[in-house]
């Protein structure tokens, strides 16, 4: 998809006055939180798990050529292919080969973030495939032609009335009507629909929450199933996964798997956590015919051993987003791509280049609570502010934020000077605010003054209060 | 494609400052240890444990003397859900002896989508999850565990280990290599994503009845 990042401050506004979306956020928001706090206070292990996590992700970025390696040949040594893409173009190419190679005509779709990332559902469409999500919250999506705004729940900005009056337009032939109001009469009109669909797909494309190097297995947490039907039932099953998504063994992904269930949804495992090891194998009765799984790398080799290097610890699982008073109040739509909140703050910046996604990392308080709650322990507000420290650096900041910039650093580094003008400034701004304490609106400050007063400083600097204090 | 691969590891071992290799002592010797995260510790009994933690995500159970008595729990099960003496049975060769009574329509297969109800055997189950280990192969069809709307699954009760890393033990135990497919089920299937309302049965199967075979298999 195009990205809108750039129009953050419009997408947001909107975002804002959105009533429906208000009401689907407000919905959302404490029933993740609440549940996953109910998660972690009920392992007392987990601090220690979390710390075992990031040295399992740590280790293995240290050595990530070395086990991408060992990873690609237990897939070949199972049966399996792996592809090598370096950019979304060259990923998009490898499935659609692989598609026409297998006269395919139906691709069904389990969830994949790097799907989204690469946009393989218009590469698919544009080359003649009909592609269909199978993930319920994607395929509302899908239908209502929007991206997900949120990693884990992708409609998590719908509402029942909006769903069911998508699935009315989409489903129903004249004639034939099943009621739609509540949420099992919808998601049941959807398992009707989908199950002919994943019977009818000749491919099945799913995404990987891990990769694990000692048995060249990919793994997938579903708690629909929908992940498995698209694993099993076509002939072809294609793994997408980024790099990072390699961990060393078994006993290594036993380990994340107790920490993404609970930060993600607060659940202790998915209904369905899956390893996929290569094709069926002769006495199967069934499974595909082929496995691949097509390696993306987009940018992050480059992130590798750089200051955005701790992201690739990331593993998905969408708790930055959940307790972001950003995104809690805007959505993931404002982000304008494919991952919103403050891990997308961080990363699409990275994939979509810092002049296009420049103010999503300006778009958050560094409250830090993302950092607080995230499960691999990845310093989120740390990068968001090297990402606004090479904006400024590389002149992409506006002039006027820059010009304001530039002139309080001058004051900053002079710091007599910097005491002698603030000195000015407040008794000038007392001396405005006309003993009101505050202001209405301001000239140049009207961003803040439009919803709230500004108050005018009280009394003398701190440093004169310092001094006058300290004197017996 | 084989230029994308060779771009993106020199990128990786130049940052890395060394010639990525999958033979990697380093990497070797820490794959092949093994070594477990912090195990999660709790009171009851690994059977005690499953059957609670099944009962936390709607599975249900039912307890069965022994082999012998399988179809009749079957039977239980499907006249309590009123539904229709018909079932894809998986190729076991625990469900070899299962005599079906009259009346039933019990076919040694993979499930296909008309299948209303399915039954298959577990590998193990996790104690600590309260979850199932099913491994794909010709006695155990991955279709059965997913597709039919009623799912049951025979554990003998000495197949219950207490976490995730017993199952892996176990597996490189007796089979030495993973299947094509190793599912770890955790209840029947669930979404939320209409309205964060949880419902059962989204794409796989509503409901999941642990049958509960009493010693060994």
């Amino acid at each position: 998809m195009k990205p809108t990042s750039h129009a953050f401050s419009n997408n947001a506004h909107r975002a804002l006055h959105d009533k429906t979306l208000q009401q689907a956020l407000a919905k959302a928001g404490v029933g993740f939180v609440d549940k996953r706090r109910a998660a972690i206070d009920g392992l007392p292990e987990f601090q220690a798990l979390r710390q075992a996590g990031k040295r399992i992700k740590d280790h293995t970025l240290a050595n990530l050529d070395h086990y991408l390696l060992r990873f690609e040949a237990q897939v070949q040594a199972s049966g399996g292919q792996v592809h090598w893409a370096e950019t979304p173009e060259q990923a998009c190419v490898a499935v659609l080969d692989i598609c026409r190679n297998a006269n395919a005509k139906m691709v069904a779709k389990g969830k994949s973030m790097v799907g989204e990332e690469i946009a393989v559902n218009d590469a698919l469409e544009a080359a003649g495939f009909e592609v269909v999500e199978t993930d319920l919250g994607e395929y509302i999506i899908q239908i209502a032609h929007e991206p997900p705004s949120h990693i884990i729940a992708p409609a998590v900005h719908k509402t029942r009335g909006q769903i069911a009056e998508l699935f009315e337009k989409l489903h129903h032939q004249p004639g034939l009507t099943r009621p739609l109001e509540t949420v099992p009469q919808i998601v049941d009109e959807a398992r009707q629909v989908l199950r002919e669909k994943f019977l009818a797909s000749d491919v099945g494309i799913t995404g990987a929450n891990f990769l694990i190097a000692e048995t060249g297995s990919t793994v997938i947490v579903t708690n629909e199933g929908n992940g498995d039907l698209s694993a099993t039932l076509p002939r072809v099953h294609i793994v997408l996964a980024s790099i990072e998504k390699v961990v060393p063994n078994l006993e290594d992904a036993a380990v994340l798997l107790r920490l993404l269930a609970r930060s993600a949804t607060g659940q202790e495992i998915t209904s369905y956590t899956t390893f996929f090891t290569g094709p069926r194998r002769a006495d199967d009765p069934d499974g595909p015919e082929q496995f691949h799984v097509v390696l993306v790398d987009n940018g992050r080799s480059r992130m590798l051993g750089g200051d955005y290097h701790e992201m690739l610890r990331c593993i998905r699982c969408g708790a930055c987003l959940n307790h972001c008073p950003v995104y809690s109040a805007v959505g993931g739509h404002a982000y304008g791509w494919v991952y919103p909140g403050p891990m997308g703050a961080v990363l699409t910046p990275l994939m979509v280049g810092l002049q296009e996604g420049r103010p999503l990392p300006n778009a958050s308080t560094l409250c830090g609570r993302c950092e607080e709650v995230c499960p691999m322990s990845i310093p989120l507000p740390r990068m968001l502010r090297e990402h606004r420290r090479q904006e400024f650096a590389r002149r992409l900041t506006p002039p006027r934020a820059r010009w304001a910039l530039a002139a309080w650093a001058y004051f900053a580094r002079r710091p007599e000077l910097y005491r002698q003008a603030s000195r000015i400034a407040i008794k000038l701004l007392n001396l405005l605010a006309g003993g009101n304490g505050r202001f209405r609106s301001m000239l140049f400050a009207q961003a803040w003054t439009a919803a709230r007063d500004l108050p005018a400083p009280q009394g003398d600097t701190f440093m004169a209060q310092w001094k006058q204090r300290r004197k017996p | 494609m084989s230029d994308s691969r060779a771009a993106i590891l020199a990128r990786l071992s130049k940052s890395l400052a060394h010639e990525a290799a999958a033979e990697a002592p380093e990497i070797v010797q820490r794959i092949e240890a093994h070594v477990r995260g912090p195990q999660p510790q709790w009171e009851a009994s690994p059977r005690e444990r499953f059957l609670n933690k099944l009962e936390k995500v709607v599975g249900t159970w039912a307890e069965v003397a022994s082999k012998e008595n399988i179809a009749q729990a079957v039977a239980d099960y499907l006249a309590a859900q009123n539904l229709a003496k018909s079932l894809a049975v998986a190729p076991h060769p625990l469900l070899d002896s299962v005599d079906w009574p009259a009346g039933f329509r019990a076919e040694r297969r993979r499930a296909v989508g008309e299948d209303r109800v399915s039954l298959a055997v577990a590998f193990c189950a996790i104690a600590e999850t309260g979850s199932l280990v099913l491994l794909a192969g010709p006695d155990s069809p991955t279709t059965l565990n997913f597709l039919p709307d009623d799912f049951l699954c025979v554990l003998p009760t000495n197949r219950i280990v207490p976490r995730m890393e017993d199952a892996w033990a176990l597996l490189r135990e007796e089979r030495g290599t993973m299947p094509r497919a190793t599912n770890i089920v955790t209840g029947p299937s669930r979404t939320a994503d209409v309205e964060q309302t949880i419902h059962l049965g989204a794409h796989g199967p509503r409901r999941l009845h642990v049958l509960l075979l009493q010693g060994g298999a």
